[in-house]
Formats: structure tokens, sequence, C-alpha cells
């Protein structure tokens, strides 16, 4: 790739995202009502997509080989059980991360 | 009144912080082991400001120039904005010139604390957000550029590390599981994930588990909107 092609590559990546993170304000603008379904689907997506991107986080866990994801699980129900007992955002999330680093690191 | 919105603003953003900065410098340090000079990351994290696309288009660089297979390609791996957009389409109503830095910096981690987080009545909501975005902006530009510049020099036993940011997916998604009395929308979007991830892999399942998603949701619009408690 020449240099001229290199910067036409990486505008089109700059141009896709902002297109996929401004097109649904350039749609639904603050001018005219937002259709009701839309405005549903605004309320309902948030828990769906967490969920996805949960998933998207484990996506490249070794369900059925390796270590059979383990390590993952511990974490994430630890990550759960620091948060169901503290609801301390970072309390959890630090524990579940030492408890991840430690047991990739030496046990798996 | 924005230094208080920064300090309210700043404690959500510390495991980002970290997150950011382990995968920013790993993602810089990619690319300088890839043969490019540390003003790609540097720019690149500036403009895009998406992880995973960045790290895909380190191998789009390097391989044949290609602008409609990229294009096609950028859509598909960022089409998930669309999602944030549409959540977000009230929540940034009315904040002037904010609201389009506040776009722009939309990733999936600024999204998720913009989108749940539980922001005090005297704090303003505008600057609030408008932080969260600027520091998270500023972690990842700072940590793939520092990467870009040490390259391989650095030597570390982080493995694992990158764990903080599916813990803190993971948290918020039992905070938004706790604050909703049934729970149909967050068995959909996992439900939907999980099964398009096992049909169509690793690289290619978020289109497919979007397109379930709308479908879900709109199939079950009744029961979902009699039993309430969507925020």
């Amino acid at each position: 790739m020449t240099i001229e092609q290199q910067i036409i590559t990486i505008g089109i990546c700059v141009l896709g995202t902002m297109l996929t993170r401004f097109l649904p304000f350039l749609v639904f603008s603050s001018k005219k009502p937002t259709p009701e379904y839309v405005r549903y689907l605004g309320r309902a997506l948030p828990a769906a997509i967490f969920g996805m991107l949960v998933v998207y986080c484990l996506r490249n866990m070794e369900v059925f080989s390796g270590n059979h994801g383990l390590p993952e699980l511990i974490a994430i129900c630890l990550v759960a059980a620091l948060h169901l007992w503290k609801r301390q955002m970072l309390l959890s999330i630090a524990g579940g991360t030492i408890c991840y680093m430690f047991l990739v690191q030496t046990i798996f | 009144m924005k230094w208080k919105a920064f300090k309210t603003a700043f404690p959500y953003t510390i495991p980002i912080f970290a997150g950011f900065w382990f995968l920013g410098m790993t993602y810089g340090i990619y690319m300088n082991v890839s043969g490019f000079s540390f003003v790609y990351p540097m720019v690149m994290s500036l403009t895009v400001f998406g992880g995973s696309l960045e790290f895909l288009a380190v191998s789009m660089l390097l391989s044949k120039f290609a602008p409609l297979q990229t294009f096609i390609m950028v859509l598909m791996v960022q089409a998930r904005h669309l999602f944030y957009g549409i959540a977000m389409l009230d929540r940034f109503q009315g904040m002037g010139l904010k609201k389009f830095y506040l776009i722009f910096g939309m990733c999936d981690e600024s999204f998720s604390i913009n989108c749940t987080a539980d922001i005090p009545e005297d704090v303003d909501r505008g600057w609030f957000m408008f932080f969260v975005t600027l520091l998270n902006h500023f972690y990842w530009f700072s940590g793939a550029t520092v990467g870009g510049i040490l390259g391989s020099l650095v030597t570390f036993n982080t493995e694992g590390l990158d764990f903080v940011m599916t813990a803190m997916f993971v948290v918020i998604f039992l905070e938004q599981w706790l604050k909703e009395k049934k729970h149909y929308t967050a068995y959909i979007g996992l439900a939907s994930s999980v099964v398009c991830l096992l049909l169509f892999g690793a690289d290619s399942f978020l289109v497919p588990s979007m397109a379930c998603i709308v479908a879900g949701l709109t199939f079950m619009r009744k029961p979902i909107e009699k039993a309430g408690g969507l925020v």
C-alpha cells in the first residue's frame, strides 16, 4: 500500500465508524417526533446490548477445548458475588480481574 | 459546575483507564512491531476511537488496497453503535455543541457508563457525560501512542489484564439486571448472542445477533412493555 492508500483506508475506518455513531441522530432529528417503535427500542435495548457485550468479550473463550473457559467462569462468578455483596463497582471489577490474572498466570 | 461533573465522572472511568492503557499499549506495540510509526496508532486512536476496529485495521493496512471491502468490514464491526445511538437519542437531547463530541466519542465503554450511571441531581448531566467521554478518549489515545513509541521495549507480565473490560461489562449488565423487574430484554440479548456466536463464529456473529435482538424485542414488545420498568 502506498501512503495515499493508507490514508484513504484510515479515512474509511473513520467515516464508517462515524456513520454508525451519527446515523440514528441524523435520521431521528429533534425537529420531528421520534416514532414510538424506535423510542421503545431505545428503552428496551440497553439490557440486551449489555448481554451482547458480555458475550462479545468472551467470544474467543475456549469452551470445548483448552481450559474450557474455567478461568473466565470463576472470575465472572467472583465479580457477580462481590457485586451483589458490596455493590461497589470498582471493588467488583478489581477483584475479578486480579483473580483472573492469578488464574491464567499460575494455574491454567 | 464543570469541576463537580469532572469529580463525579472520574471514578467511573478508573476501570477503563486500566483497560484502555493495557489494550491501548498492546495496540500501539502491535502496530510498532508490524512496522508502523507511532503516528499511526496516535492518529487512529484520536480519530476512530474504537478498539476492535483499530486492531483489525492493522491487517487491513498490511494487505492489498481494497476500499470497498474495508468499508463493508468497518460497517459490520461497528454496526452495534447504531444501537447505542438509538438508546441515547433522548439522553443526548439538549446538550448543545457537546452533543457532537458525545456522539463522536461514543465507544462501547463511554456508552455503557453514560447509559447506566446514576448521575446525582446536582451534577450537570451534559458535563458528566462529556468528561466520561473525554477521559476515555484520553486514556485510549495516550496508551496507544506510548505503546507505539516504546514498541517492543516493553516487557511485562500483565497476562489477563484485559479481563478488566469483561468484568466491567459484567458489572454493568448486573446493575441493569437489578434495576429491572422482568428480564426479557436481557435474556433476548444473551440468548441471541450466544446462539449466533455458536452458529456464525467469533468473527461474524455481531450483525446476526443484532438482527435477532431487534426481532426478539419487536416480537416480545407487548409483554415487555406490560412488565414495565424500562429505564
